[in-house]
């Protein structure tokens, strides 16, 4: 990952910047509200937070347009947030409950939302990259101008089917752009301890896709490197692969001691490389905002979060007959 | 504002932990993300930090202490600066509310016994009258995949070989001249892959057909048949649906061994989600296929290399479908009960044929459609036979044969005069040898067998 980037202000409006702020705020607030939420028991079973990958999601956002597609790993909180889906309705679904996304019936790990083209929310590792693949092939079949972005980890690049499909979207020209969110760790497991390869990106050059490395920590370099993408892939000249450099300050997940790695190196992360700590210094670098304003913003955030955690207890279990519903349309 | 720091569940099934080590004092500032505590739950020993800014006022709890409850106040900490960093009580009301129990378990018998129909006479599946012609299994097929293709232009068939080549067993002959590469299309040897990218075309809203080249290869790509295809809709609480079609040939062909030889019959029965076909006759793999790519849920459509050469009588109808979960009845009799379905058919309608000249009366049923299966019309004819045996070509450990038996003794337990008997392939990976082959598949002397049997002559 490069050194931190001196700020950058020429070509970015305040509003922007404060979007940015904003989303990326409202994303490590409600995992850390999630987190507390799993230590009450209030949460079960796995329970995967996107805490120090904001910039990823909310930056490939800001170079989506309407129609656009999105589909991920487990780790999905933070792309529903960025999309544009109700924090109640995912923190509900944490809890398993009535007022949930999948009417408790999924889960963190199983979340959709038709309305918002959020295709889930897949829990095993790497079966959301050919399922992306092909929602951009439908796009295309009916002849739209549509992107996919299939989100997967360092870890799911290891899989066979992220190869296979490779082949056929380079093969049929898909409109997908492929996010590697390479955050180190595989589980347990670094990148170097599980591949040669230098880079994830570039094996996409042995089925002819091009791609590229991003700091997946500037949400500017994410944004330009996204809007190149998906302009690519409208022109038909899809797909491409963007390998975002980016890191998980928790665990794996809720159960994950996280004793592969050195206090210090996350430490070092979050001081030096934090994605929002870089908006946020460029907001007050630039003078757009004060440190009352961004509090301001700071309290808003907390509200919403707040709310979301306050509907997703008081939200009903799902009703018994529930368990018989939606097994066939 | 003071807060409590309470114990925290550290992994899916901890209830409660060891407070191994603090490592921060009362008096001590700290930060979001700063380590407070190691946690030893019954896998690991866990960090837990802290999610707001603050300091730590009494530790509650003290170093080493063993079978601390989830929930548990651990400590108190004092919030800092104004309101916007004040930390939202973790404890409160919230905390001391138990979580929420347990949801029931699901049955596992799907219902209490149920007064069954009558039973039914053999019944045609087409008005009386309707002319008909005779064709193979294949040409039914391909005549179906057509009629649906020209109907709905959402409509496309992908696997290997299924354009240019024409199909590996010629099913899609002429379709790609007729609809263009479009929606026909030719993939690479890469079953896990594109089963996968149809599935995700399935929730992108077109209505895929996907051709293994034989169900064999099925097992490449098992995980998005079962994780993502017939799953989602039940993950998504009904948001996203999966309308696709799986098909290919299944079970035994001829001398090709373990790997190339096995029956998915009831691999994919057992998942609740999918919809799964098995026919035996070209009426039925025409109307059961037009039903199955119309259906909106993802189906296994299983075929037969050895039936697609055989011919019947199809009726000629501008728009023939077969529903699902509709057994036929293709034999009337009085002294016995067959079910069976797919290529099983061959060998319970020679045996219902052996069995007349020796004088016993079998009724015989082909369930065409494993999910849902037809329990009314087999429990119907078991209440008028009193004796059943099935016929499968699958393995009879968890076979179809195996949960008809199940659903015969919980809900007919009273009509039986004898155990029901199920025919199946035996219980080994197919050999290649001619003489062993035969060996290991079902045969119409066994089901004969089994009929005497179960009447006791």
């Amino acid at each position: 990952m490069a050194a931190k980037k001196p700020p950058e202000t020429s070509n970015v409006s305040k509003d922007e910047l404060l979007h940015f702020y904003r989303e990326m705020l409202l994303i490590r607030r409600f995992e850390e509200k999630a987190g507390q939420l799993y230590g009450m028991g209030l949460i079960g079973g796995f329970c995967h937070l996107y805490i120090g990958q904001e910039a990823v999601v909310v930056g490939l956002e800001a170079a989506a347009k309407e129609g656009d597609k999105r589909i991920t790993s487990y780790r999905d909180h933070g792309h529903m947030l960025a999309c544009g889906m109700d924090p109640r309705g995912v923190m509900a679904e944490l809890t398993g409950r009535a007022g949930g996304y999948s009417r408790g019936k999924g889960g963190s790990m199983h979340m959709f939302s038709k309305e918002k083209h959020f295709y889930g929310g897949h829990g095993i590792v790497a079966a959301q990259v050919p399922l992306g693949a092909g929602l951009a092939f439908a796009d295309k079949y009916l002849g739209n101008d549509n992107v996919t972005f299939t989100y997967f980890g360092d870890g799911a690049a290891n899989q066979g089917q992220v190869y296979e499909t490779y082949n056929m979207a380079e093969l049929w020209n898909l409109p997908v752009v492929f996010v590697i969110e390479n955050n180190q760790y595989a589980m347990g497991t670094s990148m170097k301890r599980a591949t040669r390869s230098r880079t994830l990106w570039e094996r996409g050059a042995a089925y002819g896709i091009k791609g590229e490395a991003v700091d997946g920590m500037d949400v500017l370099a994410v944004k330009a490197a996204g809007e190149k993408a998906v302009a690519l892939c409208r022109a038909g000249e899809g797909p491409y692969i963007l390998e975002m450099m980016t890191y998980r300050y928790r665990g794996h997940s809720m159960s994950d001691p996280a004793k592969y790695r050195t206090r210090e190196e996350v430490q070092k992360m979050r001081d030096e490389k934090d994605a929002i700590e870089h908006v946020r210094e460029l907001l007050l670098q630039g003078g757009h905002a004060s440190d009352e304003d961004l509090k301001a913003i700071d309290r808003d955030i907390k509200a919403v979060v707040n709310d979301s955690a306050e509907f997703a207890k008081q939200s009903p279990e799902p009703d018994l007959s529930d368990l018989w519903t939606d097994v066939y349309a | 504002m003071a807060t409590q720091v309470l114990m925290p569940a550290l992994s899916p099934t901890m209830e409660e932990g060891t407070l191994a080590r603090w490592l921060v004092k009362e008096g001590d500032s700290v930060k979001p993300g700063q380590i407070l505590a190691e946690i030893e739950t019954d896998k690991a020993t866990m960090e837990f930090e802290a999610v707001d800014e603050g300091v730590i006022g009494k530790l509650l709890v003290a170093e080493g202490t063993a079978g601390v409850k989830v929930n548990t106040p651990i400590a108190e900490m004092a919030g800092e600066g104004g309101a916007a960093s004040a930390p939202p009580a973790p404890g409160g009301a919230a905390a001391a509310k138990q979580p929420p129990a347990p949801m029931p378990l699901p049955q596992a018998v799907p219902a209490a016994p149920a007064p069954v129909k009558s039973p039914q006479a053999a019944s045609p599946d087409w008005p009386v009258g309707t002319p008909t012609k005779t064709m193979t299994v294949r040409e039914a097929l391909r005549e179906a995949l057509a009629e649906e293709m020209r109907s709905n232009d959402r409509v496309f068939l992908m696997g290997e070989e299924v354009g240019e080549y024409q199909g590996a067993y010629k099913i899609s002959q002429g379709l790609l001249d007729e609809f263009g590469p479009k929606r026909v299309i030719d993939t690479p040897i890469t079953e896990h892959g594109f089963t996968g990218l149809a599935v995700g075309a399935a929730f992108g809203g077109l209505n895929p057909v996907l051709e293994f080249m034989t169900f064999n290869f099925s097992m490449q790509a098992i995980d998005q048949i079962i994780n993502s295809a017939a799953k989602t809709l039940y993950m998504s609480g009904g948001q996203m649906g999966c309308p696709i079609v799986f098909r290919g040939p299944n079970g035994a062909a001829a001398r090709v061994g373990a790997q190339h030889s096995q029956d998915y019959a009831a691999w994919y029965a057992q998942i609740p989600g999918l919809k799964v076909a098995m026919p035996y006759s070209a009426a039925d793999a025409k109307g059961l296929l037009k039903a199955a790519i119309r259906d909106p849920n993802p189906v296994i459509f299983l075929e037969n290399e050895i039936l697609y050469g055989r011919s019947f009588d199809v009726p000629i109808l501008d728009d023939f479908t077969i529903p699902f979960g509709k057994a036929k009845v293709w034999r009337d009799g009085t002294d016995v009960t067959i079910v069976s379905f797919g290529i099983g058919m061959t060998y319970a309608l020679e045996a219902a044929e052996r069995l007349a000249n020796d004088g016993i009366s079998a009724e015989v049923i082909d369930l065409r459609t494993l999910r849902p299966i037809d329990y009314d019309t087999v429990l119907a004819s078991v209440q008028k036979t009193n004796r059943c045996v099935t016929v499968e070509e699958g393995w009879p450990v968890g076979a179809i044969g195996n949960h008809l038996s199940a659903t015969i003794m919980t809900r007919a337990f009273d009509y039986l005069d004898a155990p029901v008997l199920n025919c199946t392939g035996k219980d080994v990976p197919m050999p290649y040898a001619a003489n062993l082959e035969k060996l290991a598949l079902v045969t119409t002397a066994e089901v004969v067998e089994a009929v005497k049997s179960v009447c006791y002559r």
